[in-house]
């Protein structure tokens, strides 16, 4: 029988090797979520625009990524598209994966978003004769991001954990190495330990970024904030 | 009822601020509005008053489009609102509207508020935006929180605040649904002294209101409206001593106690 060996679990927190796998899922989580923003911005608008067209491609988006697993979608995506001529490499393929994949919850947590604005807000701009654009930038924009910040923190706390199964497609990421690791002494406990150790610290330092945001977005309806001086910019 | 004619081009030169003609607003099949003619002259001081649910809010929201009517026509210091963005955007120029709930936008400070418009609508640099922001919030006694956020606010100033960015527009007509209804009663009176100081200016003003001590002071004209149509319509004093209908009557045994 063996038993968890803490000095070799302490080796692997410091291994080099995996933290270099920690950078790489640094980089894939970061690409998921300002790829998965901008693009699901654009599929949210598609699916609040009259045009039917637009709705039903963005229905139709949604639907699909939302109803299959990350998972097939990287394997398709890095085993299928090359055999359409469409070749992305591991990183190119894993990235794609997992923008894609992002941005069908990023869609409907931004449609929500401008959904929970009060129709007031509206009103009060239109009455108030603020150009179109002006009324989605300045108006709605700013009161949906703050009511996203809850579900979009939430996203990208599972989006920190699903970059793991980009190892299947061997990205080597923190699963991918720590599974190579594993590979020469067999200490699973070990590397896995360490492994999940490096998730807890990701998401926990996502949840100070996240506390950050709703503080900042937040302060304009705390009643008792400290006063700006009306200021210029 | 008065004639339904199509005039050939938009008449800019009208005596009158208002002028509604046979108007119907239909939600689904409920009928909001019916045969609703209404004309305001420029300067006038008109008071809607009537049950909930008479439709006093469809109507004043259809002025400035923020309800599409679907009948009849509608002029607004001669400009004819029609349903294409050019003519709705000429006619929200033309008109100032303050809502029940305030409507601030709570992101932005109360300077932000006032001068988002200004700069964006009218195309005045930030510097001549806030001057005039507070020029008009000074008018409303409320220039020292400029840099404060609405929920810092009370419901009294808020609504104050509202009205400052609503004539930080230069609008012709101010447009009031309920301005108080929302409000602690202790703050009423706040608002409807600055309404009050509006009226020494000429503006014109139509306002939904419940508040009949106001109507007797200001209004030139109280208008009641039931179930989508406009009763009657008098000066306050005849409206409130001899009101000639029975619904009118009965309206007014329920609200003044
Ligand atoms: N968006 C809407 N959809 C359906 N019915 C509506 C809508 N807005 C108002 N109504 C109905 O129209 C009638 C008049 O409403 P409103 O103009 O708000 O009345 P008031 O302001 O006099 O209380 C009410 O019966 C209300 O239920
Ligand atoms: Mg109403």
């Amino acid at each position: 029988m063996r038993y968890f060996d803490p000095a070799a679990f302490v080796d692997y927190l410091f291994n080099y090797f995996l933290l270099g796998g920690v950078r790489v899922t640094i980089g894939l989580a970061l690409a998921g979520v300002v790829g998965g923003l901008i693009l699901g911005m654009i599929i949210a608008l598609m699916r609040m625009s009259p045009n039917l067209l637009l709705y039903g491609f963005a229905r139709f988006y949604i639907w699909f990524f939302r109803g299959t697993p990350l998972l097939i979608q990287l394997v398709v995506i890095y085993t299928g598209l090359p055999q359409l001529g469409i070749k992305l490499g591991v990183t190119g393929s894993a990235l794609v994966g997992l923008i894609l994949h992002e941005a069908s919850y990023l869609a409907e947590i931004i449609r929500s978003g401008f959904m929970s604005v009060p129709q007031g807000q509206r009103e009060a701009a239109w009455a108030l004769s603020v150009p179109r654009r002006t009324i989605f930038w300045r108006v709605m924009l700013p009161q949906a991001f703050r009511l996203m910040i809850p579900p979009f923190g939430n996203s990208v706390n599972s989006l920190l954990k699903a970059t793991s199964l980009a190892s299947v497609i061997s990205v080597e990421e923190i699963m991918r190495r720590s599974d190579m690791l594993m590979q020469e002494n067999f200490q699973i406990l070990e590397v896995y330990a360490a492994a999940a150790v490096y998730y807890l610290l990701l998401v926990s330092i996502w949840d100070l970024v996240q506390q950050r945001l709703e503080h900042h977005f937040g302060r304009s309806l705390d009643r008792n904030a400290k006063s700006t001086p009306a200021k210029r910019r | 009822m008065n004639s339904v004619t199509r005039p050939e081009s938009p008449v800019i030169t009208d005596r009158y601020a208002l002028r509604m003609e046979a108007v119907y607003k239909r939600y689904g099949d409920f009928t909001a509005l019916t045969e609703v003619d209404l004309t305001v002259e420029k300067g006038e001081r008109i008071v809607i008053c009537g049950p909930s649910g008479s439709g006093k809010s469809t109507l004043i929201r259809c002025i400035n489009h923020i309800e599409k009517h679907d009948d009849g026509l509608i002029f607004v210091n001669g400009i004819e609102l029609q349903h294409d963005a050019r003519s709705i955007d000429r006619v929200r120029r033309e008109t100032g509207m303050v809502f029940q709930s305030f409507n601030l936008f709570p992101h932005m400070t109360i300077l932000e508020n006032c001068v988002l418009a200004p700069m964006s609508a009218h195309g005045l640099s930030r510097k001549d935006a806030e001057l005039r922001a507070h020029a008009l919030l000074e008018r409303v006694h409320i220039a020292d929180q400029a840099g404060k956020f609405p929920a810092q606010l009370s419901g009294g100033q808020q609504q104050r605040v509202a009205i400052a960015r609503a004539l930080c527009m230069q609008p012709k007509v101010m447009l009031f649904d309920e301005p108080t209804s929302a409000l602690d009663p202790e703050m009423v009176k706040e608002v409807l002294e600055t309404m009050k100081a509006l009226v020494g200016d000429g503006m014109t003003m139509i306002c939904v209101t419940h508040e009949m001590g106001f109507a007797r002071e200001v209004a030139d004209r109280v208008v009641f409206m039931d179930k989508g149509r406009i009763i009657e319509q008098a000066p306050p004093e005849q409206f409130f001593t001899a009101p000639q209908s029975e619904r009118a009557r009965h309206f007014l045994d329920q609200i003044i106690h």
